[in-house]
């Protein structure tokens, strides 16, 4: 029989708060991550703006020894612990056990890890001092480093693995935990994903001319999701965590539940049919969503809140298209939908497992978290989904059924559908 | 550099590598990095590095395995550092 599954801890170190209190309340007043990167501007960079997690030495030591931070370059590694650890002891886990925990496993995704430390290590390598390198170059810099440092520091004996599909990978893995947990291969899997900040990660993206180049003067304007304005993505990073249970498992402990999950899809555009290496094929969008909703026994009518993609592009238009295709509803009928990426920028791999995060909190505080730079909302738009249909402001109102959806590069598709929890 | 000078400064270095369950006194100049001092081997790499930025010397591969004891390692940067 499938177990059902909830979410009974979060984490998240995003840019515009580490932690869910800082993190909820930054979401609530629209307060925004991006900021001007010097680094950026001395590296010639068009896009001189973008969001990357602040936090201080004393909440770094909380996490790592000292002896650990020896040579620690590889953010994404330290933004996805804080994210991690954090949803663990959110679910009040502990982390003292001297055998494995056989029930419990880590799903935790990313594009690339460790890009400071590669970088690092190849000027060693090339500079014939190969010997430099230290005892950290590999766990730093292997993508499934962030994984195995979670493993370990939480001792979890089930499957610890990475995935990766560029900015679909934390929705994904979200989507391979409930998976394992329903089918009964595990109680208790921690789902996120991380994405290091910097220049080496955000470059190819600059190269390709799809960031915005006009707002290094003002950067909480640059994110403009859904709006006639929108001008690219900002470039993010930082981490999301949530840790997936089996209903039994979760009552059992008696732990708080933010939701259930219900189920959700993943699939591929083929880079057919108008899809390619970094456009989503529409129809395969829309199959993602009504196989989501398939699977997890939803009605398309039943979906009052979308957490989107919606990353600040052209293809913005496109996407509230094909939510509204697939769920049959246009218009008035349209249900709430929102993008995050107003003031996170899009985090790339790590965008879905914080928006996830972000989805939840809503459920919690009973608000609808608004949009922002939209007040120009995109003409095109409109037809399929009525204004009121996208808040700008933080609105009353607990999601019961919540969509939500990460797309990425390769034609790349997942989409989660959660509920709010009634026993 | 006279002994003492060296072993209070090696004992610093290692310090950080120790076990949470190994307090740095434990530490003796016949100590052995990874059966006493129970030291992660692949952070015995990582003290050879500190040793050569500290006393500012270079070991070659067969020195670094060499490098067994605290004793070991005061030995080898008296070595080095009198060839210098």
């Amino acid at each position: 029989m499938d177990r059902r599954v909830v979410v009974t801890g979060m984490g998240v170190c995003a840019p515009n708060g580490t932690g869910l209190e800082a993190f909820a309340s930054a979401l609530g007043s629209g307060r925004s991550g991006i900021r001007f990167e010097p680094e950026l501007k001395a590296l010639s960079f068009g896009c001189q703006i973008a969001g990357k997690p602040l936090f201080d030495e004393t909440h770094l030591n909380k996490y790592f020894k000292p002896v650990q931070q020896r040579g620690l370059l590889a953010s994404g590694l330290v933004y996805g612990v804080m994210a991690g650890v954090d949803a663990w002891e959110d679910a009040g886990l502990g982390m003292d056990a001297e055998e494995p925990d056989w029930d419990s496993g880590v799903i935790f995704g990313t594009g690339l890890l460790g890009v400071d430390k590669l970088r690092e290590s190849i000027y060693h390598v090339d500079a014939g001092q190969v010997r430099r390198l230290g005892s950290t170059a590999v766990s730093q810099t292997m993508a499934s480093g962030i994984s195995a440092y979670l493993g370990g520091m939480l001792g979890c004996g089930n499957q610890v693995s990475t995935n990766s599909s560029a900015c679909s990978t934390g929705a994904e893995a979200v989507l391979m935990a409930w998976e394992r947990i329903r089918n009964g291969a595990a109680l208790r899997m921690l789902a996120g994903s991380c994405s290091d900040s910097g220049p080496y990660i955000w470059g190819g993206f600059d190269a390709m001319r799809i960031l915005p180049r006009n707002f290094n003067d003002d950067p909480a304007s640059a994110s403009r999701p859904m709006s006639a304005t929108a001008a690219g993505f900002v470039p993010g990073s930082g981490a999301g965590a949530l840790l997936l249970e089996s209903l039994e498992s979760a009552l059992d402990r008696e732990a708080p539940i933010y939701a259930e999950v219900l189920g959700g899809s993943v699939n591929c555009g083929g880079q057919r049919a108008g899809g390619s290496m970094t456009a989503p094929n529409s129809l395969a969008v829309q199959r993602c969503i009504t196989q989501a909703l398939e699977i997890a026994g939803v009605h398309p009518w039943e979906v009052d809140t979308i957490n989107g993609h919606l990353t600040a592009t052209g293809k913005d238009v496109e996407e509230i298209a094909n939510w509204s295709k697939a769920l049959g509803r246009k218009g008035p009928d349209f249900p709430y939908v929102n993008s995050f990426k107003g003031t996170l920028g899009h985090c790339l791999a790590a965008a879905g497992s914080i928006e996830c995060v972000a989805s939840l909190l809503q459920m919690k505080e009973g608000t609808l978290f608004g949009n922002v730079n939209c007040e120009d909302l995109h003409p095109d738009i409109v037809p399929w989904a009525n204004p009121d249909r996208i808040p700008q402001k933080p609105l009353s109102f607990t999601p019961n059924i919540l969509a939500k959806a990460s797309f990425g590069f390769g034609d790349v598709n997942a989409c989660i559908i959660f509920k709010r929890f009634t026993p | 550099m006279n002994e003492d000078a060296c072993y209070t400064q090696l004992k610093a270095l290692v310090g950080p590598y120790l076990p949470e369950d190994v307090s740095v006194d434990a530490i003796r100049p016949e100590s052995h990095f990874v059966k006493e001092l129970n030291i992660n081997s692949a952070n015995l790499v990582d003290i050879v590095l500190d040793v050569e930025d500290e006393f500012d010397i270079v070991l070659e591969n067969e020195e670094m395995e060499a490098m067994q004891t605290v004793r070991d390692a005061m030995e080898l940067i008296r070595r080095k550092r009198a060839a210098r």
